[in-house]
């Protein structure tokens, strides 16, 4: 929502663009490999995901331009990784504001810091603050550069069809209606999924009692980007309040509702400008401020049951919604998007079998899952849903103002990214193997020559080896192989020695690691990988 | 703990809840059990008291 006298998209920063429907008509219903509903940063980082691995898809939107307001504006490591290995990642760099640190208040008094782990060894920061519609046009500006993706605007789906072949969707946009014939479709089109409704599939999980209205403003204001948590201040009591720096100038207000506060009473503009007034009031901001755009969201835990119905798969919001506390709802989406990207990709270019498609939903709703979990845990510190949530959340906010141990309790466990290790594509540890990232993890960052681990990573599966001498004997497996030094930062954080390889997956995940490969040990792994099917 | 011990912990605790405003003293008790509990040091151990002190509220 926007001030009166404003439209949807009228924001004080950022020029909307305005995308007219498809206007060279006649290969509209050309069969696609791939047919993306939904063009936000989700499906338009599944489009370039798959475009990476030579694979054209449609990528179909109903609206005219991007999402309305700035929305999910934290952007974790794990997606930096992602934005870079899908050749997005410049703009973002440019735009983003990093951080490391947040800060937990408690009436005021500040009762816990806490810094999210960085160093020289990481080549993206724990977390950058970016509104939607910059993440949005930067992923657009590499979408409209990309010949294999073609993007359609204002065009709706209306009907989903199985065929032996794949599915058809009834697409209608302002010129006309027709038929697409897809192989495969990915259903990015959010919380309301219209393709989810059609297919009579439901969410399942719990809705929190929390409330909380977001409100951008404009205004010069000096902190630094960290993020701040008020509990129980004097401009909201027996409420919790998140303030969030964004680029140009903007800030994000978050506050909770009380219980039994009228919804449509608080998204009345005067009673947010009031409402925002006295958070500003309570940071010390005395100048002016300008108000942008706001809205209200509740704190639920939902997903599919699978997010896969036949050849539709269900990617981001349409197949899980996360509560906001550790800004985990974008990010997993942004996974699902690299996840499904690069096993379609395989698939479809006949260098995987179907089969490896199967293990996308144990990996990724095991994230989801991981999600609900430590998102659960957050969503009842800040709200707490019950008198004995309330207790003891309130005794350790009290006990904190002393007590430095009890202010960690309010600490958000921020994002990481998810180790897939019940993973049918996962192979179990190698005998020997001890410390180091486990087989399903996200590869760890450090320090490699003038580069960074993550930049040795080709585009298909990469073996990292730790003796230039063993890198021969792998040459023929379709792999690149990068060689490690033994004496680097690389390698302790590998816990690897001289005979230790890695096999990494094209999402950077570790598929398999040995301390005493062979080539027929790797070729086995490698299967697996790509099959499900064990040697 | 010897039972004169016991004893002057027991006068400390009610001469406090007295001193602590009713609305208040359910607050106080909770963080008096979270810093006796980081103490502590052992958190199964806690556990069991929780459930411990809990048995025969009703008796």
């Amino acid at each position: 929502m926007r001030p009166a006298g404003r439209g949807e998209t009228d924001s004080l920063y950022f020029d909307y663009p305005h995308f007219p429907p498809p206007s060279a008509r006649e290969r509209l219903s050309a069969p696609c490999p791939v047919a993306i509903v939904g063009a936000g940063p989700v499906g338009m980082t599944a489009a370039l995901a798959l475009a990476r691995e030579g694979v054209a898809s449609v990528l179909l939107d109903a609206k005219s331009t991007f999402n309305d307001g700035s929305r999910a504006i934290c952007v974790s490591r794990s997606s930096f990784r992602i934005l870079d290995r899908i050749g997005a990642l410049a703009p973002f760099l440019d735009k983003a504001l990093p951080w490391t640190t947040g800060r937990s208040f408690y009436r005021g008094q500040q009762i816990l810091e806490f810094d999210m782990p960085d160093g020289p060894g990481e080549k993206f920061r724990p977390m950058y603050n970016i509104q939607q519609q910059f993440i949005e046009q930067y992923l657009w500006d590499a979408v409209a550069r990309e010949p294999l993706i073609d993007a359609r605007w204002q065009s709706r789906v209306t009907g989903v069809t199985d065929t032996p072949s794949g599915v058809t969707l009834q697409v209608s946009d302002p010129m006309g209606s027709y038929d697409l014939p897809a192989n495969w479709v990915l259903a990015a089109d959010g919380a309301r999924s219209t393709l989810r409704g059609l297919r009579g599939l439901r969410l399942r999980g719990e809705n929190y009692e929390g409330r909380y209205v977001i409100a951008d403003v404009r205004m010069r204001h000096e902190y630094p980007t960290i993020r701040r948590a008020l509990f129980d201040p004097d401009c909201r009591r027996g409420g919790t309040v998140l303030v969030h720096r964004q680029p140009d100038d903007i800030w994000r207000i978050d506050y909770q509702l009380r219980d039994g506060e009228d919804e449509a009473e608080a998204i009345r503009e005067d009673t947010v400008r009031a409402s925002v007034a006295a958070v500003l009031g309570e940071i010390g901001h005395s100048g002016d401020w300008e108000l942008e755009w706001w809205s209200i969201y509740s704190a639920n835990t939902l997903a599919l049951d699978d997010y896969r119905d036949g050849r539709i798969i269900f990617i981001g919001d349409s197949a899980h919604i996360v509560p906001i506390f550790g800004v985990r709802g974008l990010n997993n989406g942004l996974a699902d998007a690299d996840n499904i990207g690069w096993k379609l990709g395989w698939v479809l270019r006949g260098d995987a079998p179907e089969t490896l498609l199967d293990s996308y939903t144990p990996e990724r709703r095991g994230a989801t899952l991981d999600v609900f979990t430590n998102a659960s845990k957050s969503a009842r510190f800040m709200t707490p849903p019950s008198p004995g949530w309330q207790l003891m959340r309130d005794a350790a906010l009290n006990l904190a103002l002393t007590h430095p141990f009890a202010g960690e309790l309010a600490n958000p466990r921020q994002m990481a990214a998810y180790t897939y290790a019940d993973s049918p594509v996962i192979q179990p540890d190698s005998p020997g193997c001890e410390g180091g990232p486990v087989p399903g993890a996200f590869l760890p960052e450090a320090r490699v020559g003038d580069g960074f681990l993550s930049d040795l990573a080709g585009p298909g599966f990469t073996l990292l080896l730790f003796d230039e001498t063993a890198a021969a004997a792998y040459a023929d497996l379709g792999l690149t192989v990068a060689t490690v030094p033994t004496a680097s930062e690389a390698a302790r954080l590998l816990a690897a020695d001289r005979s230790s390889a890695y096999l990494l997956r094209p999402d950077t995940h570790i598929a398999a690691r040995w301390r005493h490969p062979t080539p027929a040990l790797v070729r086995d792994a490698l299967r697996l990988a790509l099959t499900g099917e064990p040697a | 703990m010897t039972p004169s011990e016991v004893e002057t912990v027991y006068e400390a605790l009610a001469r406090q809840i007295d001193a602590t405003p009713p609305n208040l003293r359910e607050l106080f008790l909770a963080k008096l059990t979270l810093l006796l509990a980081h103490e502590l040091g052992d958190a199964i151990r806690v556990t069991h008291l929780v459930t411990e002190a809990a048995q025969s509220l009703d008796a």
